[in-house]
């Protein structure tokens, strides 16, 4: 099986989408013949053509609320927001309108479509180029929260995404775009299903939740403290919206320990509902208080180097929550 | 000078003009009884289209009804009786009965919604629906179909960036799309000049790159001709066409409006002169396409169906609440 890069896995994914279904189309900045600023749909352009892989105008809400008309119409976009942290001019129309359609027309008119963006940090992008904004999605009822931490999940899971007859959010951990590299069959891709995590490492010690770049830390520091004795069970999200809420209870039932590791900061994160989660429905499972390890209550990444590994939870800062948490 | 009924709109036959006036007219009896049952605290909120109905009613049948794409916006009562709503769907919808056909009673009414008639949802916050018709119209150029996306929206509310996004859009990639502006002269109680420095909205297509019109939207049959121009290019492929249509809006915004604190009397009183149905009654007598006892048998006719429309829909079951719960998500419409 050949290994491919998440980022390569992406791209497969939308390749293969744009070939089975002719309603599909992708739109968004510098997505044409540059083939997107990460080059996610790299070639894209030269096989498909202008009409289905278009370059928009530089402004978000247009390319979500003309994707959201697209959809509506009975197309199935895939609309492109070159970085997480500008996805807010497009908030309007994804929480007034893509999160609200099919609810308030009662069922008359749904939007399936995808919208996908790099978020996080650790590339020296600073305030505006590291942001994590999944939380403030999984907090709207209508979309779905797709972040995936492999390239056979990002694969299956994008074209899942497409597939799907909702408004899908896919955050794309850039970091691990060319970093996170992993087999993938050849050919027509296999379906990863939205809502299901999976656990990735084994362990009866203590149970760590994760998911996009912070999967592949806790994965790494899963190994470091194994060399310890420290037997991590690593359950990888994939969805978080809707959230696999069986996965986690399972692991929790078997380890009695856990620790929720996100790199968007503490307060209202995601771990906060995993850890509301875990609270009302695994208390008595619990040996020990549940932890959080996220980035700091600051507005966003800085850039100075020493600043951003400041920020950034790492392999090493996980291993360290870890032993405490196993220590306990 | 008065518009005669053989300048304008060739298209349009005894019939079609006889059915333009009947929908105006039902539209404003029906406009009218949902003031009364707010003042009778029979329901909970009234949005008004008195004073639009022209320019509704024209630009609707100047489309191919059921096959063009419509956005509307809140005002929009005639345009969508025009496209097939029936007076008892109006009747469910204000009451939030069962069976209103926009959302089941989710939404206030006069939040849109006929998926039978191309009649897309749209939502409260003004402006969003913009960028949704565009959407359409680049699906219907996608695909090849035969259509046209129109989407309407009050002048007040092309001061949104949203709106600029979408027309934007439009106009670079020459989609079948029709911006219609409801130019009522206020927004709620901001008048137009604090709203844009130009003194037509059809002046910003310049700077957008499209072509804009003005028209007299208290005369049916000028929005008629420009509403079918600008469908006729955009079938051509020759892209949008922004279509403002000046009318008055003859009551307060809403029913929980009172816009005697921004607007003198005698300003309503001088535009209720030129009521848009009136107009259009004189014009249809004047030119015999109707007697004057055919004018007031319909008038008898709108108004008992209206009362028809109105028992039904009080008689009519509320919701279950159960169907509160969905559908949130596509997989849960079979449910609802
Ligand atoms: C984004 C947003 N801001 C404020 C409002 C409240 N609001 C509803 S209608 C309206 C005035 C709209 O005026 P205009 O666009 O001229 O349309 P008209 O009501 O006059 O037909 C306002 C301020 C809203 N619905 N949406
Ligand atoms: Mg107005």
């Amino acid at each position: 099986m050949p290994e491919i890069t998440l980022i390569e896995g992406l791209r497969q994914a939308m390749d293969e989408e744009l070939a089975r279904d002719e309603r599909v189309f992708i739109v968004g900045e510098d997505v044409g013949p540059r083939g997107g600023v990460f080059r996610a749909t790299q070639g894209l352009f030269e096989k498909y053509g202008a009409g289905r892989v278009i370059d928009s105008p530089l402004a978000e809400l247009s390319i979500v609320g003309v994707g959201i008309g697209a959809a509506l119409y009975g197309m199935r976009p895939i609309c492109e927001i070159q970085f997480a942290d500008f996805i807010y001019p497009a908030l309007n129309q994804i929480i007034n309108e893509a999160a609200k359609i099919c609810y308030r027309s009662a069922g008359e008119w749904t939007v399936p479509m995808v919208i996908r963006a790099p978020y996080g940090g650790g590339i020296g992008g600073g305030l505006y180029h590291s942001q994590s904004v999944e939380t403030l999605f999984c907090h709207v009822p209508g979309l779905k929260v797709v972040i995936p931490s492999t390239p056979y999940d990002a694969k299956g899971l994008l074209k899942s995404a497409v597939r799907d007859p909702n408004p899908v959010l896919v955050f794309e951990p850039k970091k691990g775009y060319r970093l996170i590299k992993g087999e993938v069959p050849e050919g027509e891709g296999e379906l990863v299903p939205l809502g299901q995590a999976r656990i990735t490492r084994q362990g009866s010690d203590l149970s760590v939740i994760a998911y996009g770049m912070m999967h592949y830390y806790c994965l790494q520091a899963a190994e470091a403290v194994a060399r310890d004795g420290i037997e991590v069970e690593v359950v990888d999200l994939r969805t978080l919206k809707p959230l696999d809420k069986q996965a986690i209870l399972s692991s929790i039932k078997k380890t009695g320990k856990v620790l929720i590791v996100h790199e968007d900061n503490l307060t209202g994160g995601f771990g906060a509902e995993i850890a509301a989660i875990l609270a009302d429905e695994a208390f008595t499972d619990l040996d020990a208080p549940i932890r959080r390890l996220a980035g700091p209550d600051v507005p966003a990444v800085p850039y100075s180097h020493p600043l951003q590994s400041w920020f950034m939870p790492d392999a090493e800062k996980i291993a360290a929550a870890m032993r405490d948490l196993a220590a306990y | 000078m008065a518009t005669t009924v053989e300048e304008h709109s060739t298209s349009l036959r005894k019939d079609d003009l006889i059915e333009m006036y009947w929908t105006m007219l039902l539209a404003r009896r029906l406009d009218e009884r949902a003031w009364v049952l707010h003042r009778q605290g029979r329901i909970a909120f009234h949005i008004s289209g008195i004073g639009h109905e022209a320019a509704q009613v024209g630009a609707a049948f100047a489309l191919r009804r059921g096959v063009d794409w419509v956005v509307p916006y809140y005002r929009d009562l005639a345009m969508i009786l025009s496209l097939g709503l029936t007076p008892r769907e109006f009747a469910l919808s204000i009451m939030g009965k069962k069976g209103d056909p926009s959302s089941g009673g989710r939404q206030m009414p006069s939040h849109w919604s006929l998926r039978r008639a191309n009649v897309v949802s749209h939502s409260a916050p003004v402006a969003t629906q913009t960028t949704h018709a565009v959407g359409i119209a680049l699906g219907i150029k996608m695909t090849g179909d035969d259509a046209v996306a129109i989407t309407s929206i009050g002048e007040g509310s092309t001061a949104q960036g949203e709106w600029y996004e979408g027309v934007n859009w439009a106009a670079i990639h020459h989609l079948p799309v029709i911006f219609l502006v409801e130019n009522n002269m206020y927004a709620i109680s901001v008048r137009q000049e604090q709203q844009m420095a130009v003194r037509h909205v059809a002046d910003k297509a310049a700077g957008l790159g499209l072509p804009g019109v003005s028209v007299d939207g208290m005369d049916i049959l000028k929005v008629h001709e420009a509403v079918s121009e600008a469908a006729s290019r955009a079938r051509a492929g020759e892209g949008p066409t922004l279509v403002e249509a000046k009318v008055y809006r003859l009551t307060p915004h809403s029913s929980d409006d009172d816009d005697r604190s921004y607007r003198s009397r005698e300003e309503v009183a001088e535009w209720r002169a030129r009521d848009p149905l009136d107009r259009f009654a004189a014009q249809l007598l004047d030119q015999r396409h109707l007697a004057p006892e055919a004018v007031a048998e319909m008038d008898a006719r709108a108004r008992q169906e209206v009362d028809e429309a109105i028992q039904f829909a009080e008689s009519a079951l509320y919701p279950e609440v159960s169907e509160g719960a969905y559908p949130v998500y596509a997989e849960d419409i079979p449910h609802a």
